[in-house]
């Protein structure tokens, strides 16, 4: 399966600076991509592209060759993002995060370290590291082909970093599940992805 | 003792207050001929123990009278404030949620309402309306849902940026999921206090318009009324008539106040931990 | 704040030589001395029942003059609470026990009211700090509108490449870059002996961070103690002199820079267990979960998770001195 950008180009107000342009990249499921670049290149924007997130001003977002908006219900690409405290509800207990996504295996459960225990919390009681775990979990359900990881390890200390990275990238190889992921830390880059991209390059290339 | 924590006396003074108001209301329910039985062997008592709140020219009790009144206003701010929660809550959501063109046009609504006095509005309506109990009610409803609305819009509009609602859609789950699920439990906290801090504001105003002469008849013994009355003896020397009256309107005021503030604290997650 | 008694007959005995008694102990004394720091948290359990939330449970720290330390835990461990504690500024559910020390003397309530953006200064982690409706020249001023205030703002600005035309600007108008830059302007308007910096680093990207954290190592090298508070151990080891490593409540260990650079040298295995994890250094792991301040161990927090744990690990354990840092291990050698 096959994720592909064609020709993006986006920027939020009309009037707003153009953040990506003519922007082209395509990805297998297979494939590990990382994605490095300083802040002011749009990789957030890129990655709020790829998981539908945002619509392109011009150009596609084809999944397996058909419009990733096409695609209703459950998308196949998910994306993790960089702060969990925003990412779950802080006024549900962290077992209904779990529950929203698309039948969570117990291995991945496991895998990421959550404690049974935790369920019954709320986000407040929890820290970064243990809420980001269970940002991953839910992102990674039955039918999700792609992942997304926009800095999802910045704020977390170098174990609990290393521990999510381990699992996620044997994960995604049982699984068949395409990763990108975003890091302003070149050696994390290099110890999970199997293919760099620094889009300052591809920046230059195209202009 | 032990010293009680903050939120014991919160829910104190929660307790309080609604057990103060819940009397009031059955008591002055209870005594609706007491509140009109004329009796010219007893009139004109200032306050002593047998009616401590003195009786009027005509022989009637003023603690009756008070009761009763302060009964009828705050069934009829109940009322009114609970009408205009819902329209606010409708409002506040469908302008959020529907589109550019109708958040402009209930903004503007909004705009318009709270840019008149509500004093004025309510007069307006009320006499439009042929005075009277439903002039009084449409009235307050009509004029005291913008407020509330305006913060429920501004609520919603800030839930649906908020990244776990937006996944939410990403992970398939239905709009009405999301806002059951996610946007309720928000909303339900604001809503509730907004509410309960409308009733205050109700009574106000129906006993303001009452007092003015444009809501509720004579025949009612509404506080406005009453109040009114009493208005034209004060310069007599009968200062029990108005004191008591008015004293209570102000305590039942700041109870549903006080109400309004302890809900807050409890519901509000920012300040239970306090 | 226990111990409160200690230095204040000090203080009063000698008023009118009191500049020259701190210059004396500015040599000596550390400029920041906290010493078994503790703050916890009345919070209500469901229903009415009030726990007590030991969000630090024993914090040790040392700033001197000229030097530049880095406190790093991972976010959400309440390390922020640290800066709020030395500043005054806790919530007022909030409780603090232990002993500040401030160029020699006990920092109590209203020393540090009178200290307070002169001496001592805070920049915070964000500019959701500075007054919205106020526009960043006076506001960084505070107002003072005399000639000398106003060059020497000029010529901090001109240091951090700052435009004159900033001082106009309202603080939703700055960039991402200007922020950080403005945050560190607000320090230097006084001449501060002690900058604490929170997390003056989220979710910049490596160069921008280097830069924000060279500005705080130059206010270092100027004279002032800088503690700066971080979760980003990598970043620190690249300015810092020393780093107070903190886990799950609790310093467990302090050391200068250069220990980092083998893992023989450090002294706790929290400490090495980083440093394994670091990309660079095997990006290996250990099992398990810094715990949650309401289930902490007694006696040492990452017992749970230490190879070499034993049973006198469950009791007490001091904060003591080997190979010239500190280490909460009975352990280390």
């Amino acid at each position: 399966m096959k994720l592909e950008i064609k020709n993006v180009s986006y920027r939020y107000t009309s009037k707003g600076r153009q953040i990506l342009k003519d922007f082209s990249l395509s990805m297998e499921n297979t494939e590990r991509v990382g994605l490095t670049a300083p802040s002011g290149y749009g990789k957030t924007t890129l990655c709020q592209l790829l998981s539908g997130y945002l619509k392109p001003n011009q150009g596609e977002i084809l999944l397996d060759g058909r419009p990733l908006d096409s695609y209703q219900g459950y998308c196949p690409v998910q994306m993790v993002w960089q702060q969990p405290e925003f990412a779950v509800n802080p006024r549900l207990p962290l077992g209904e995060a779990i529950k929203e996504g698309d039948e969570i295996e117990e291995r991945v459960i496991r895998g990421l370290g959550i404690e049974p225990d935790w369920f019954g919390r709320f986000p407040t009681e929890l820290s970064g590291g243990e809420l980001q775990r269970f940002s991953l979990a839910r992102a990674l359900g039955k039918r999700t082909r792609f992942l997304i990881a926009d800095e999802i390890s910045t704020m977390l200390d170098l174990i609990t970093q290393s521990q999510i990275w381990h699992f996620l990238v044997e994960e995604v190889e049982k699984r068949q599940i395409g990763l990108i992921a975003v890091s302003h830390n070149p050696e994390l880059i290099d110890r999970v992805c199997t293919r760099k991209i620094d889009l300052r390059l591809l920046d230059e290339k195209n202009r | 003792m032990r010293k009680l924590n903050r939120r014991q006396r919160v829910l104190l003074g929660l307790g309080f207050s609604a057990a103060f108001l819940i009397v009031v209301c059955i008591w002055g329910s209870l005594g609706t001929e007491a509140a009109r039985a004329t009796d010219f062997s007893r009139k004109n008592i200032p306050p002593c123990l047998q009616y401590p709140f003195g009786t009027d020219w005509l022989g009637r009790d003023m603690l009756v009278r008070t009761v009763k009144g302060l009964s009828i206003s705050i069934l009829i701010g109940i009322t009114a404030a609970a009408v205009s929660a819902v329209i606010a809550l409708l409002l506040g959501i469908a302008s959020a949620t529907m589109g550019k063109a109708v958040d402009s046009v209930i903004s503007f609504v909004i705009d318009l309402i709270m840019g008149v006095p509500h004093i004025l509005l309510l007069i307006l309506i009320s006499v439009a309306m042929g005075k009277g109990l439903k002039g009084v009610i449409v009235g307050v409803a009509v004029t005291h849902w913008p407020s509330l609305a305006r913060l429920i819009r501004a609520e919603v509009l800030q839930l649906k940026e908020m990244p776990y609602i937006k996944i939410a859609g990403k992970l398939g789950k239905s709009r009405w999921y999301i806002a059951v699920k996610h946007m309720l439990p928000h909303l339900l906290p604001q809503f509730i206090v907004g509410l309960v801090l409308l009733f205050p504001h109700a009574i106000l105003h129906e006993s303001s318009i009452t007092f003015l002469g444009f809501g509720l008849s004579t025949e009612q013994p509404a506080i406005g009324i009453v109040l009114s009355e009493a208005m034209k003896y004060l310069v007599t020397g009968k200062w029990w008539l108005a004191l008591f009256p008015g004293l209570f309107l102000v305590v039942t005021v700041v109870l549903f106040y006080v109400m309004g503030q302890s809900l807050r604290k409890l519901l509000d997650p920012g300040s239970v931990h306090q | 704040m226990s111990g409160k008694k200690g230095n204040t007959s000090d203080s009063r005995k000698n008023r009118s030589d009191e500049q020259t008694m701190r210059d004396v102990q500015r040599e000596d004394a550390p400029v920041l001395k906290i010493e078994h720091m503790s703050i916890s948290f009345t919070q209500y359990d469901r229903g009415m029942h009030q726990t007590s939330l030991p969000v630090i449970r024993d914090l040790d720290v040392e700033v001197h003059g000229g030097e530049m330390v880095a406190v790093v835990g991972s976010s959400g461990s309440g390390k922020s609470l640290l800066a709020h504690g030395v500043m005054g500024v806790l919530p007022y559910n909030a409780d603090m026990g232990g002993r500040i020390t401030y160029c020699g003397e006990e920092l109590a309530k209203e020393r540090i009211k009178k200290l307070r953006g002169r001496e001592i200064v805070l920049v915070p982690q964000s500019i959701a700090y500075l007054n919205p409706l106020m526009k960043i020249g006076p506001q960084i001023r505070r107002g003072s509108k005399a000639t000398e205030a106003r060059k020497k703002l000029r010529g901090i600005f001109r240091r951090y490449e700052l435009d004159a035309g900033v001082e106009e600007l309202y603080p939703f108008e700055l960039s991402g870059g200007m922020n950080r830059r403005v945050l560190i302007s607000t320090a230097l308007m006084e001449e501060p002996k002690l900058v604490i910096a929170d997390e003056p680093t989220p979710g910049l990207d490596l160069a921008v961070a280097k830069r924000a954290m060279a500005h705080f190592r130059e206010l270092a090298d100027m004279g002032a103690g800088v503690l700066v508070i971080t979760h980003d151990l990598e970043l620190a080891l690249e300015v810092a002199d020393r780093i107070a490593v903190f886990y799950a409540g609790t310093t467990v260990e302090e050391a200068s820079v250069q220990d980092f650079e083998h893992e023989e040298t450090l002294r706790h295995p929290y400490t090495k267990a980083l440093w394994r994890a670091m990309p660079r250094h095997g990006f290996q792991y250990i099992e398990g979960t810094q715990p949650y301040v309401k289930n902490l161990p007694t006696g040492c927090s990452f017992a749970p998770r230490c190879p070499h744990c034993g049973a006198e690990c469950a009791g007490e354990i001091d904060y003591r001195i080997v190979r010239g840092g500190k280490v909460r291990c009975i352990r280390a050698e």
